[in-house]
């Protein structure tokens, strides 16, 4: 039980990043190759807190949270205000992801390359409530004028400017709610896992948050919500495909983008939990 | 009359080698109608895109009710009252028609993220008085009835209108269509310049319009300013323009023979 446990916990913990990344990638239309940073940037935050100091648990996660959305300042505030277009934000990003991860293996904070060993703070209770107060909280942000927004930049960055937005810091507030939600879920992915090391943070696992977003839909919450879940249980249950597991987690991947090229939900979500798109 | 609204003075604008627009100068009169003519490439579009700053002149200046717009993003002249409409249509495409006109009314109001994060009462007032302002103006337009409809799945002659429903949502004192009868069957032009000559009425704007239909300019428009080759050929009434040699010959003559094909 304790092993299903776990992997659905790590699961909705994974869900929390996606959501950061759908947010910005799904409903601002920029692409990113480095959110995984954000995810290190919480959980090395939250980690050195509550190993060094042994600060309460929900001090450490709103320290990650602040640290992650601070950090997407010093990207964002050059590359964004540079009107760079989306595959250029997407390779600045990629090397801010790839610097963060050097300085994390040459601080003594961090631990260097070892990775930090921290206590299992993150129970079922914690988790599911810091799901559920980030679906909220984000359903309200893109159900807001800011989601109008963000997604008109999406539709046509021309339209919207001419439409009196702000694309600077219109697209800036995004990446830093963004990076939170990432934040938060690395805090709490620290300290589920107990332990952290820099090579959790990089590239490979910003591609994973962009694949979810994309398979699930971009311009949606509950497909790449879904298709986060699905990508983290599928490892698991795939075990006894051995060494074929990672294939056909590439062949998901391919049969998705060539039968449902708009996502899982396309730019719609499930009725009922959440009707962002019809006001 | 009153002051113009706006005042463009000897604007020019240097594409590498190519002078695009050229010592151009020309007024549009508050709460008219200014028809901005001339064949292809003669840089009508490039004024539209230097009054909305989303290119820099060269040279020149360009004043809104006496206030000069220099140095200001396009987002920014969008707020000090200018507003446009694009001659191939840019709409957010897979967003309602509803959540197009919301668009730029949400983009004006106050409330911040915070407040928006929490759904508090004054954000969804925001909300419900941008909701109403947006079905005023699709009501005036006569597109409400595609409200809840994407964008993209609307036919041309409504895509047009959303967009200057669109544009109108920002407020302007001054409204920019460039070339809103291109693709449009004579009836349909008709009644868009109807529907532009309405909207002037019901939001008091001025507008300026580019436009290669002359039958259109030449009913709805008070004032013409024709240009060639980047620099100011002729401006007056349209009795003055038709009149005028040099228009004849650079632009309408060869226009005439072509309607008179139809």
């Amino acid at each position: 039980m304790d092993y299903y446990l776990n992997i659905v916990l790590l699961a909705f913990i994974n869900m929390i990043a996606v959501l950061g990344v759908a947010v910005f990638t799904g409903f601002t239309g920029l692409f990113s190759l480095g959110h995984a940073a954000f995810v290190g940037i919480g959980a090395y935050t939250a980690g050195a807190l509550t190993y060094h100091w042994d600060v309460p648990f929900i001090i450490a996660i709103l320290a990650g949270m602040a640290m992650a959305g601070l950090s997407s300042l010093i990207i964002g505030i050059p590359t964004l205000r540079a009107k760079l277009r989306s595959d250029y934000f997407a390779i600045a990003i990629l090397g801010f992801g790839e610097a963060l991860r050097v300085c994390l293996e040459n601080l003594s904070i961090t631990n260097g390359a070892r990775g930090l060993s921290l206590d299992e703070l993150s129970g079922p209770v914690w988790v599911t409530a810091v799901l559920a107060v980030s679906l909220l909280l984000t359903r309200n942000l893109l159900k807001s004028r800011f989601g109008a927004m963000f997604m008109s930049i999406r539709e046509d960055p021309v339209a919207a400017e001419m439409a009196g937005i702000n694309l600077f810091r219109t697209r800036l507030l995004s990446l830093v709610a963004s990076a939170m939600l990432c934040g938060v879920s690395g805090a709490l992915l620290a300290h589920r896992l107990a332990f952290i090391q820099p090579v959790m943070f990089t590239l490979t696992q910003s591609t994973q948050l962009l694949a979810s977003v994309i398979a699930g839909g971009m311009g949606s919450v509950s497909g790449p919500i879904i298709i986060s879940f699905v990508f983290t249980v599928l490892p698991e249950a795939l075990r006894w495909l051995d060494m074929w597991r990672l294939p056909a987690y590439g062949l998901l991947l391919v049969v998705i983008m060539i039968y449902r090229p708009q996502g899982l939900m396309g730019y719609r979500e499930i009725s009922g939990l959440f009707r962002g798109r019809s006001r | 009359m009153s002051e113009p609204l706006l005042e463009v003075r000897d604007l020019s604008r240097m594409f590498g080698g190519i002078r695009a627009v050229e010592g151009l100068s020309f007024d549009a009169e508050r709460g008219r109608v200014t028809g901005l003519i001339g064949p292809n490439g003669a840089g009508k579009t490039t004024v539209f895109n230097l009054i909305t700053a989303v290119y820099k002149p060269t040279s020149g200046s360009i004043r809104l009710g006496g206030t000069d717009l220099a140095g200001r993003r396009p987002d920014e002249v969008v707020r000090s009252g200018v507003s446009r409409t694009f001659q191939n249509i840019r709409l957010f495409n897979r967003m309602t028609c509803l959540e197009n006109v919301m668009t730029p009314i949400l983009a004006r109001a106050s409330c911040g993220p915070i407040a928006s994060l929490f759904g508090t009462p004054s954000a969804r007032r925001e909300q419900s008085e941008a909701r109403e302002r947006a079905y005023a103006i699709m009501r005036d337009i006569g597109i409400e009835e595609s409200a809840h409809r994407a964008a993209s799945t609307l036919p041309y002659g409504l895509q047009r209108k959303l967009e200057i429903a669109r544009a109108i949502a920002c407020s302007p004192s001054l409204l920019l269509l460039d070339e809103p009868a291109a693709g449009m069957n004579d009836s349909e032009t008709r009644e868009l310049g109807e529907t532009i000559v309405r909207i002037r009425h019901d939001f008091d704007v001025t507008i300026l319009l580019i436009e290669h239909h002359i039958q259109l300019i030449m009913n709805i428009c008070a004032h013409i300013v024709v240009m060639e080759r980047g620099a100011l050929l002729a401006s007056g009434s349209p009795d003055e323009i038709r009149e005028d040699p040099r228009v004849v010959d650079a632009y309408l003559g060869r226009h005439r023979d072509r309607r008179s094909a139809r």
